[in-house]
């Protein structure tokens, strides 16, 4: 009877079913966000944007420090690209897929649930790549950033753009679950991305922000991202001006990792397969 | 328990019911769908039809009854069990910046046996459109393209609910292919639609619901007792036929009082029309003027039955 047959099945096609599902999903992804215009403009070049902006507009040095304050601007924004891509935009995108029935319309297949999201960290992934390729290639090229001179810093680059990517991405889909349609998406998830970077240091130095703007900041992700990317770019003599005298980056792994798994939990239980009204 | 009958058909629905609150969708529907049968579910707007089709296919829950799809309660809504199921939603989807091809390819990747993709889209007349974007779709065309997303896995059974809104003649009829093409696979099928020659053509059994239970079921040429309703025979009395009587009528014919006079219509029910037919021609001697032999059609049969549970559930309450 297939009955049994596809009872007895799961138990040894699942890895193969989750493969080819994610597979799919992730090719569809990458073509839907490079063919996209939208997308495009205000995910990947709105970053680059504000970095040619600022960067020229941003001159002298930092007080109390031998260090460009375009440089410290130039860690920020790198930051600022990750929750661009990984946050805001994939906000954006599942509240666009749920209005338009897509998601509803993958919970009615036999689609491992994983695959969904799978694909979209696969985007995002690839996507925040291609970002940090834009902004470090301008600022060092354009602006004279200086890439990471020691292994360490080139290693402190990768985990924190890696972990940064994925708790952007986590929290992201999570806060989709606040967005009631896809018209009133950007207005939802705009402001949160730019007042977690104003207050979180990317366009003045974090140092000189009012105190409680400083702690309010710091239970955030977006402040410990771009302190991080300052161990990357910044010189270590900067330090002096660190609130904790230091980079912290034990920290900074805490705090997105906190952030990573608050993400992952609410996803869970909050992630709506079906269109809002359905009871 | 569920008797052996029952677990043989795909679909077995006992006194299901569905509230929003105060407001009573479902009250104490049952319906059986055989293996193997195209099943066509009939109703007004707002009767439940898709509310119905949702619960079957675990999109909603429900309020009460027992409910079993392929032998499985939907609300559990096991993978195993998704995989052999089929469903066009009502709602046409979305699907900017991909192409044709890749929507459906993205859809057969779900399914652990499904069929080509080009076949399928050739089977909706959708071939010649695998490359294009989506968003460069007429509307029939996206419907046509919410048809293939939906029975690309080769479903056992395919729930399609109103599949041919929208479509203009010619993809109806491609639509219908489809469903013949599948149940000719021994699949099984449960649609709605608002078109009653459709449910004629393709439906093995038709429900009609209203008032949020199933009012009447039968094969379309039985519906509401259709096999067994009198026909109806009328003519028009010429000059010479004016006043005379008419022949002895079969048994159980019943003649319509009226006037005899020329010109005055004459109406006959009866259940052996081509006998009555054959006797009038004799007793006339000449062709009758504006003969006509009318048996209900499934459009009238359904009228009269919405007419007649239009003000069932508030009675109900």
């Amino acid at each position: 009877m297939s009955v049994m047959e596809s009872v007895s099945a799961p138990g040894r096609g699942l890895p193969a079913d989750l493969w080819r599902a994610s597979a799919a999903r992730s090719s569809v992804e990458l073509k839907s966000f490079f063919r996209n215009r939208q997308s495009l403009v205000f995910t990947l070049f709105f970053p680059v944007i504000l970095l040619v902006v600022f960067g020229a507009i941003f001159t002298g040095k930092v007080q109390g420090t031998e260090t460009d304050f375009k440089q410290v601007f130039m860690a920020g924004i790198v930051a600022a690209g990750v929750m661009s891509t990984a946050f805001s935009g994939l906000a954006i995108n599942i509240a666009i897929e749920r209005d338009t029935g897509l998601i509803s319309r993958l919970a009615m297949t036999p689609m491992p649930k994983a695959a969904y999201f799978i694909g979209k960290l696969v985007k995002v992934v690839v996507t925040t790549v291609v970002e940090m390729a834009l902004l470090l290639g301008i600022a060092v090229t354009a602006f004279g950033l200086p890439l990471p001179g020691t292994a360490q810093r080139w290693f402190t680059l990768a985990w924190v753009l890696t972990l940064g990517t994925v708790t952007c991405a986590l929290t992201g889909i999570a806060y989709s679950a606040a967005i009631p349609n896809s018209r009133s998406a950007a207005a939802i998830v705009t402001p949160v991305f730019m007042v977690l970077q104003f207050i979180s240091g990317v366009f003045y130095p974090f140092h000189q922000l009012p105190a409680w703007m400083q702690t309010t900041a710091a239970l955030f992700p977006v402040k410990w991202m771009a302190q991080g990317f300052r161990a990357v770019f910044l010189p270590d003599s900067f330090t002096v001006v660190e609130p904790a005298g230091g980079w912290e980056l034990g920290r900074v792994a805490l705090v997105l990792g906190l952030w990573a798994v608050g993400g992952l939990l609410l996803t869970a239980l909050t992630f709506g397969w079906r269109s809002a009204r359905v009871r | 328990m569920a008797s052996a009958a029952a677990e043989n058909d795909p679909v077995a629905v006992t006194g299901l019911s569905k509230r929003y609150g105060e407001h009573t969708v479902l009250t104490d529907l049952s319906l059986r769908v055989h293996p193997g049968e195209v099943f066509a579910l009939l109703g007004p707007n707002g009767a439940g039809k898709t509310t119905t089709v949702e619960i079957l296919t675990g999109v909603r829950r429900r309020s009460g009854g027992d409910v079993q799809v392929l032998g499985q309660d939907p609300a559990r809504d096991p993978r195993e069990w998704r995989a052999r199921i089929g469903v066009v939603s009502q709602s046409t989807g979305a699907y900017p910046d991909l192409t044709v091809g890749e929507v459906v390819r993205q859809f057969a990747a779900m399914y652990p046996r499904p069929l080509p993709p080009t076949q399928v889209l050739d089977m909706v007349g959708l071939g010649p459109y695998e490359k294009k974007r989506t968003t460069e779709l007429s509307g029939g065309q996206q419907r046509r393209l919410d048809v293939a997303v939906g029975v690309v896995g080769d479903p056992e059974l395919i729930f399609l609910d109103e599949p041919t809104t929208g479509l203009d003649p010619v993809a109806r009829r491609e639509a219908w292919e489809l469903v013949r093409f599948f149940s000719g696979r021994g699949r099984t099928t449960v649609l709605t639609t608002h078109y009653l020659d459709e449910a004629e053509t393709l439906a093995t059994r038709v429900g009609v619901i209203a008032g949020g239970r199933l009012v009447a079921c039968g094969p379309p040429g039985e519906l509401g007792g259709r096999e067994t309703t009198p026909a109806t025979v009328s003519f028009r009395r010429s000059e010479s036929l004016a006043g005379r009587d008419l022949p002895d009528l079969p048994r159980g014919a019943v003649l319509e009082p009226g006037p005899a006079g020329a010109g005055d219509p004459v109406t006959v029910l009866t259940s052996e029309p081509t006998q009555l037919v054959s006797l009038l021609g004799a007793w006339a001697g000449t062709e009758l003027p504006d003969l006509t032999v009318h048996r209900l059609t499934l459009e009238e049969i359904y009228l009269n039955l919405i007419d007649r549970h239009r003000e069932q559930p508030e009675g109900n309450r």
